[in-house]
């Protein structure tokens, strides 16, 4: 392990509204892929950490952010690690699914934000910054796939503190980040 | 260098017949290797292997060819691959990436997954014409490679992890494939690869569905979704490695 090479793990936070509930007989060609594509999230390369609900092996019964809403939140050790986990692995054929257990999202529904290296971002933290994404769009705070900063980038922003709250922002930012890459839309 | 200069390198046949060697070894390639597979002399070769690096076609490294290290494993030697950065030429200039990321962006924020994936499976069949059914996984090869997916055999004995590409004989087109039945035709190239890397699910949705119609869904062998790093998303299976 590499650990002191990587001061800081890419953490990510994806939001996906439930077309049925979760023990609808359409749901069961995504719950049958759970533990798999988890399992081989554990082994991938670059895999940090995920969020689990106490006594049970995922986080689809959390529902933080709705109760339609399940969310899915962990920790990498850089992009290219969760970019191949998410687009190059056997969780890419879940994606090319999504639409059949999906609503589509017309807001942004993944975020990406970099955290020290050994902290477990909370799901609170990590609604803030989806949060923070759809009124501001990307930033060195919370970012995406197609608008991604570094983690330099992201420390050298800390320092100049975040901006001003602009109501309106989530309105008129216009091309908030509709950007597909990493999206269970 | 230019696209069009780099893409100029490529007349001389020596020079292309040792890029188009390491482009399809998909690993590091020594220059002895090279040479060998090309018929020419090393010293032509590394002249060559060079001057395709200086265009940015190849890129090299050195390694310890032996696979030791430490004192007394030997000199590093060069080794080349194919460098990762897409050449493209159009005359007259046309930009057919920026229209297709367009398209993209607007399907995938329309929903249009389901659409696309039934054009592609036309656009598949289309292009199988009145052909009979692909009869196995040689003629997938050769349809593949027709269409750019640069396909190669992975071998057998239920080998989940193959550990790469370096230990396995390759292929030759005319050789008749022995061996254990977990044989895959996986692709080293994606032919939509600046698209995939924006609009994975949407782009690569159509890619298998695009190759599900080229194959059909009775034949002998069939298409499957097992993407990994590096590599196109699909890979060809006989179909009776599974059930139908």
């Amino acid at each position: 392990m590499t650990a002191s090479a990587h001061a800081a793990h890419l953490a990510q936070l994806n939001v996906a509204t439930l077309l049925h509930p979760f023990d609808d007989p359409r749901m069961a060609p995504f719950v049958e892929m759970l533990d798999p594509v988890n399992a081989a999230a554990d082994g991938a390369p670059g895999f940090v950490w995920r969020l689990v609900e106490e006594g049970a092996a995922d986080a689809t019964g959390l529902r933080p952010a709705g109760e339609d809403v399940v969310v899915n939140l962990s920790v990498w050790q850089t992009q290219e690690a969760l970019w191949d986990f998410s687009y190059r692995s056997g969780h890419l054929e879940v994606m090319r699914r999504r639409r059949e257990w999906f609503e589509r999202h017309v807001q942004a529904h993944l975020v990406l934000w970099w955290v020290p290296a050994g902290h477990r971002p909370t799901v609170a933290e990590a609604l803030e910054r989806l949060t923070d994404l759809r009124a501001h769009g990307p930033s060195p705070r919370a970012f995406t796939f197609a608008s991604a900063y570094t983690a330099a980038e992201a420390a050298q922003h800390l320092q100049a503190g975040p901006p001003a709250q602009p109501e309106e922002a989530a309105r008129s930012a216009g091309p908030v980040p509709t950007v597909p890459a990493g999206e269970t839309r | 260098m230019k696209d069009i200069d780099a893409i100029a390198m490529l007349q001389d046949p020596v020079r292309r017949r040792l890029y188009e060697y390491v482009a399809a070894q998909g690993r590091e390639v020594g220059r002895n290797e090279a040479a060998e597979a090309a018929g020419v002399a090393r010293t032509l070769a590394a002249h060559h292997l060079d001057r395709l690096t200086e265009a940015g076609l190849l890129e090299s490294g050195s390694r310890r060819l032996t696979g030791r290290s430490g004192p007394g494993a030997g000199r590093p030697a060069k080794v080349y691959t194919r460098a990762r950065t897409e050449r493209s030429v159009s005359l007259p200039a046309r930009d057919y990436l920026t229209a297709a990321e367009l398209l993209a962006e607007a399907a995938e924020e329309a929903g249009l997954d389901a659409v696309l994936r039934a054009a592609a499976g036309r656009r598949g069949e289309a292009l199988r014409g009145s052909a009979a059914p692909c009869g196995g996984l040689e003629e997938a090869m050769e349809m593949l490679a027709d269409r750019g997916y640069e396909p190669y055999l992975e071998g057998g004995e239920g080998g989940e992890d193959a550990g790469g590409a370096e230990g396995d004989q390759g292929v030759d087109g005319a050789g008749a494939v022995t061996g254990a039945a977990a044989r895959v035709v996986r692709m080293r190239n994606c032919p939509f690869h600046a698209v995939a890397e924006h609009f994975p699910p949407l782009v690569c949705g159509m890619n298998l569905a695009l190759l599900e119609g080229l194959f059909g869904v009775d034949g002998s062998v069939r298409a499957r979704m097992d993407a990994r790093p590096g590599e196109c998303c699909v890979v060809i299976e006989t179909s009776k490695n599974n059930e139908r």
